[in-house]
């Protein structure tokens, strides 16, 4: 497994996203209240960009009559069919078992860490200051 | 190791599917694209009237969607342009990436055979059938038209077949399955005669105004999962009624292709009838045969949205009891329920069917080249 510089730590905000391409494998990096997940851009259901959906929370009911919100802009909606998914699990809301989207491990390193170790800079200047964020595929 | 990436924009993924969409729906910046294909008469009419059809609000659909412009949310062109209303953007997003070679157009715009103004709906019917030729069939040669009719004008509908079908780019004559009353009554056999005159297929796609609630006698529906339903027991009702009034005896070359009705129902409702006319045939005795075979000879059926049944290979058995020769593949781009043809079938689908169902029998029906 090899580990890919995505993105810079403040290049994505709370709430918002960044698409990259790792190994021609599309990849939607999300920030949910200050922590990063990562998802492969593509619904387990009929393919459809899932990474351009939109956040939103999850409606609950115990019954009928009963409804509240909960963990707004933690759950991605496919653009196509509104299909559900928890960002940080991956896992369909609806059918959790059995439909989830290829979720990828996310971690944020300093830029003087990922300096010692062997590394190829392709588009990505790393420099000592910064911290960076880092995918493992 | 640590390795930084490239970033790149999304790719485009490369197909190597040729098909038949069976469903595409063109739209427009505003009904004013209409105007050069309007009389001064009709032009003034909808900019101060507008549409009057049988519920409150005549320019939105009877319950509110899911999406906006009841659209994939990742379908509103770049341009600013509704979902559909751009060519470009159409054949970037869909025509070139999924591999149409064919796509049959059903504009639902405007909604002329449901208008309760008579002419009116006939003026937009021949506009929608214009402004499809000079802004979509002229443009794009993959593209083919459906002529928009007024059922419940069988007159102005004749003349428009008449009118619209020597261009032979128009491969459907296109009704609503909501009309005033169920569509075997004998109002609207001109309509069927016509179309057989001039030897194309009626396309029916789910949706009109019928002015009842949509569920058909059990009262209005709460909630968009019931009313998008309703729209399958509503086809189910078309087809009993073409069956059961004997359009099938009167009109024995009459072909219908069912748009975004479902599928799955057709084989129930076959049996059922049968049971029934069985014991009450002699009530209806114009009827030759027994109502499944009318049935399995006259109907042909779109696959979206398309059932998926927890084992896929239930869906297969069902389609075999239609009739593989009968179901013909479609996407309904641009809106929210698009079946996208890479992943339509859960499970394989052998060679031939494949071919069949997106490609060869919408081919054989419309007399695609």
């Amino acid at each position: 497994m090899a580990r890919y510089v995505v993105a810079t730590v403040g290049e994505i905000a709370p709430g918002s996203r960044k698409l990259v391409t790792v190994k021609g494998r599309e990849i939607g990096l999300f920030n949910i209240k200050g922590e990063y997940f990562a998802l492969a851009n593509k619904c387990p259901h009929e393919g459809a960009s899932l990474c351009r959906g939109t956040l939103v929370g999850l409606a609950q009911s115990d019954g009928p009559g009963d409804y509240r919100l909960t963990r707004q802009g933690e759950l991605l909606k496919c653009p196509w069919h509104g299909w559900e998914f928890d960002v940080r699990t991956g896992q369909s809301w609806c059918d959790p078992d059995n439909t989830y989207v290829r979720q990828y491990a996310v971690s944020v390193e300093d830029g003087g860490e990922l300096l010692k170790g062997p590394y190829v800079a392709e588009t990505f200047q790393v420099s000592v200051e910064e911290n960076y964020i880092i995918v493992d595929m | 190791m640590n390795i930084a990436v490239r970033e790149e924009t999304l790719e485009k993924q490369a197909t190597r599917l040729a098909i038949v969409d069976c469903d595409i729906h063109p739209s427009m910046r505003s009904s004013a694209e209409l105007f050069p294909f309007l009389s001064a008469r009709w032009r003034e009419h909808m900019q101060t009237y507008s549409a009057h059809i049988r519920q409150a609000l005549s320019e939105t659909l009877a319950y509110p969607r899911m999406t906006p412009d009841v659209a994939r949310r990742d379908a509103w062109p770049p341009n600013g342009a509704p979902p559909g209303a751009d060519l470009d953007f159409m054949r970037e997003q869909h025509l070139d990436l999924n591999g149409v070679e064919t796509g049959i157009l059903v504009p639902l715009r405007t909604g002329a055979g449901s208008q309760r103004n008579l002419e009116y709906g006939a003026a937009l019917a021949s506009a929608m059938n214009d402004w499809q030729a000079a802004a979509w069939l002229d443009k794009e040669p993959r593209l083919r038209g459906s002529i928009i009719v007024t059922p419940e004008y069988p007159e102005a509908a004749i003349r428009e077949i008449e009118r619209v079908s020597s261009d032979k780019r128009f491969v459907q004559v296109l009704i609503p399955p909501r009309t005033d009353e169920p569509l075997g009554r004998r109002r609207y056999w001109p309509v069927y005669e016509a179309a057989v005159r001039v030897g194309l297929p009626i396309g029916m796609h789910v949706g009109g105004v019928s002015g009842h609630p949509a569920t058909g006698g059990s009262g209005a529906p709460s909630y968009y999962i019931e009313e998008h339903h309703s729209l399958v027991p509503a086809m189910q009702a078309v087809v009993t009624s073409l069956v059961l009034e004997g359009v099938f005896e009167q009109f024995p070359t009459l072909k219908f292709a069912l748009v975004e009705g479902s599928f799955a129902w057709s084989p129930a409702l076959g049996w059922r009838l049968d049971k029934h006319w069985k014991r009450l045939k002699s009530e209806v005795p114009h009827l030759k045969r027994a109502p499944s075979e009318y049935i399995r000879e006259h109907f042909w059926y779109t696959t979206q949205p398309i059932e998926e049944p927890d084992n896929p290979q239930d869906l297969f058995d069902l389609m075999g009891w239609i009739g593989w020769d009968k179901l013909m593949f479609s996407t309904d781009y641009p809106h929210w329920d698009f079946d996208d043809p890479r992943y339509v079938f859960k499970a394989k689908l052998d060679e031939k069917r494949r071919s069949m169902i997106f490609r060869d029998n919408a081919k054989a029906l419309y007399g695609l080249r």
